[in-house]
């Protein structure tokens, strides 16, 4: 699949900095994702990952630089700020209500009314038209969450951000903790986001997932950006060493050290 | 597969198969039949609903009844329908703020103070009774209000504020009364016959006993009717109607028995009408959703943009107004405020009856409904031990016994639903 980074991106920052007292947890980073492309942001612990995400997602708001959502510089206070410029986040503990069924919690806080009741015959005709959109496995919206798998939880959770059709979606993990099925459901799912022309921000630790479905992969390595890779030419390796700073690490210093005996031989 | 009730091939999109039935993984079960396999594997599977308590419900009648006939007699049922009213009321606002899992252990003050505020406004004020009404439900307003910004802005456990109110509003109560600490409202005025005197004529007892069965069958009817239209399958008629006839024939029977003797008070009207508003503003309305989404995930509710304060706010103030009109109640029944009102056994019973009528302690499940099973049921207990003549010491024991029973369920329950992947 061709890489779409010639379309203008749909969110784009420039130096942005981010501290929290003595911490610089984040410093010029510059970032951005366009419409129909998955970019997957990386780093190791305390990179600044999540900082960057809350940044987005309106929970913090950066101390310098600019953002840029659709063309048009904004500045986001809070995070129905994002949600209203467009900008989905389904962070990692999900945050679904157990005991509501599929239809409740794709609809917390969006409820379709009726005169002054709740017309759930709207919302479910809704739900079904979004999970078969996403292609979704729920056998039934009207049993609750807490006896659906981790995917499907996922998948809800994901649909239910897609109701307010937003043109930014932000992954935080949605594979962390899932089977191996599960995982390629999850997988199907972002790709579907692509090709509904969504930017998709996928934040993982797992390479193998990152290399199946991102376009880019940006790497983050202490607060800094570490470079920005084209997942088509490039390798798990080559990342896998922005990620953890590649001068500093024994297992490259090793091949390093390797890399002339062999040409020597 | 074979549907007994598609909707008509008008639309190019509709399917032979309702949208919600097409996932080959679930088990079909159509007609009545499947229907009643169906709910056979939900109460497997833990989800008991109010079976635990129908079937308590039966089996505490029958013993009773074999131990003094008198207990299912016309004129002690009615007086047993009369007495649970104002502990009842003040129940249905327990029932809400268990739905957030939080908890108001000062109904039982509450309702003695709105209580006393009535009968020293009426009696001794010689305000206008509605006046005297109105002055104790904001008394309760203001309470929950209180409870609801300390609850909010301090984040103090609902458990502490509400002890600390239980004291609280025990003293404005005894100050309220006075010296005399007893206050008889006249037997004449409207609000105690009302309480006390007044009964439905045996003839509106007969059409509400149908018309409410009716109401139910048409709304039912007219939402299968937007299902199909929306292409989803639509509940089996004939189950609807076995529903629709089961209610009516228990309130027709209901009507008859309470009829040979004094016959249904308006009292009861009112409290029973509550709790079908109140059930249907916690199942069909936003802010009852919210109740839910709170009681199952605080954390999710605010990230989905829901005004959790606001929710919790509201909620207080339902609750502690409950507690005020359920004192009202009480006093006009009695005839008389005094410093034991509210006191004793109030608390205890209207949270009781809550749980035991199967509103969860864990928040986010119960319905309006287990109010009025809950009562009854504690009502019942009581009203039987007295009948037997049995002394309240005993009679503590049982309803102690019995609450715990009903927590034990609920606990029970709620670890199978777990096992069966239900919340």
């Amino acid at each position: 699949m061709s890489t779409t980074t010639t379309l203008a991106p749909v969110l784009s920052m420039t130096g942005v900095s981010k501290r929290f007292g003595a911490v610089q947890a984040l410093k010029d980073i510059d970032f951005d994702v366009a419409a129909g492309e998955v970019v997957a942001l990386v780093g190791d612990n305390g990179a600044g990952k999540s900082t960057l995400v809350k940044t987005i997602a309106g929970v913090y708001s950066p101390d310098g630089g600019t953002v840029v959502f659709d063309g048009s510089p904004v500045t986001i206070h809070s995070p129905s700020e994002a949600q209203a410029l467009g900008i989905a986040t389904v962070f990692q503990d999900l945050a679904l209500c157990d005991n509501l069924d599929v239809v409740g919690n794709l609809f917390l806080g969006n409820e379709v009314l009726r005169g002054r009741a709740l017309d759930e015959v709207t919302m479910e005709q809704e739900s079904w038209r979004l999970l078969r959109e996403l292609s979704a496995k729920i056998p039934s919206v009207r049993i609750p969450v807490a006896s659906l798998s981790g995917g499907q939880r996922q998948t809800v959770a994901i649909a239910r951000s897609l109701l307010g059709a937003p043109k930014v979606v932000m992954l935080d993990e949605p594979t962390a903790a899932l089977g191996v099925a599960q995982t390629a459901e999850v997988l199907n799912l972002v790709e579907r986001l692509r090709e509904k022309g969504l930017g998709v921000i996928l934040i993982s630790h797992n390479m193998s997932d990152v290399m199946a479905v991102a376009d880019r992969v940006a790497v983050l390595r202490l607060g800094r950006n570490n470079g920005v890779f084209r997942v088509a030419d490039t390798t798990s390796q080559e990342i896998i060493a922005a990620i953890t700073g590649a001068t500093t690490n024994a297992v490259t210093a090793r091949a390093a050290r390797r890399a002339p005996q062999e040409e020597q031989s | 597969m074979t549907t007994a009730h598609t909707p008509p091939p008008a639309d190019p999109n509709a399917t032979a198969v309702p949208a919600d039935l097409q996932d080959e993984r679930l088990i079909a079960s159509p007609g009545v039949g499947g229907w009643a396999g169906a709910t056979w594997q939900r109460v497997k599977s833990g989800d008991l609903g109010s079976l635990p308590v129908v079937v308590g419900l039966v089996l505490i009648w029958g013993v009773f009844y074999a131990l003094n006939p008198l207990f299912l007699s016309s004129r002690n049922l009615v007086n047993l329908t009369v007495q649970m009213v104002p502990i009842g009321t003040i129940a249905i606002g327990v029932v809400l703020v268990l739905l957030l899992g939080e908890i108001d252990l000062s109904v039982g003050s509450m309702s003695g103070l709105a209580g006393a505020i009535l009968a020293v406004l009426f009696v001794h004020q010689g305000l206008n009774v509605w006046v005297a009404i109105v002055a104790a439900l904001a008394a309760g307003v203001v309470t929950g209000l209180v409870y609801g910004l300390l609850f909010n802005r301090f984040g103090v456990p609902s458990f502490v504020i509400t002890l600390a109110g239980l004291l609280v509003l025990l003293g404005l109560q005894i100050r309220t009364l006075g010296k005399d600490g007893t206050i008889n409202l006249p037997f004449e005025s409207g609000l105690v016959q009302f309480a006390s005197q007044q009964f439905l004529p045996d003839v509106l007892a007969y059409v509400l006993a149908v018309a409410v069965p009716a109401v139910y069958l048409l709304s039912r009817l007219r939402t299968n009717q937007r299902r199909s239209g929306a292409g989803l399958s639509a509940a089996p008629l004939p189950a609807l109607a076995l529903r629709a006839g089961l209610l009516a024939l228990l309130l027709l029977v209901a009507a008859y028995v309470l009829n040979r003797d004094r016959g249904v008070s308006y009292m009861v009207v009112l409290f029973i009408a509550l709790v079908v508003v109140m059930d249907l503003f916690i199942r069909r309305t936003a802010w009852g959703r919210s109740v839910l989404a709170i009681g199952g995930n605080v954390e999710a509710a605010r990230r989905a943009g829901i005004n959790v304060k606001r929710v919790y706010l509201t909620v207080f103030m339902l609750c502690s107004t409950f507690a005020a009109l359920g004192g009202i109640l009480a006093a006009a029944r009695l005839a008389s405020a005094n410093q034991s009102s509210g006191g004793a056994d109030t608390n205890l019973n209207a949270i009781a009856a809550a749980v035991i009528g199967g509103t969860s302690l864990f928040g986010g499940r119960g319905s309006a409904y287990s109010a009025l099973l809950g009562i009854v049921v504690i009502f019942s207990i009581s009203n039987g031990l007295a009948l037997l003549s049995v002394s309240s010491d005993v009679r503590f024991v049982v309803t102690g016994a019995v609450l715990l029973l009903a927590v034990v369920i609920d606990s029970l329950s709620r670890r199978s639903r777990a096992a069966h992947g239900r919340a």
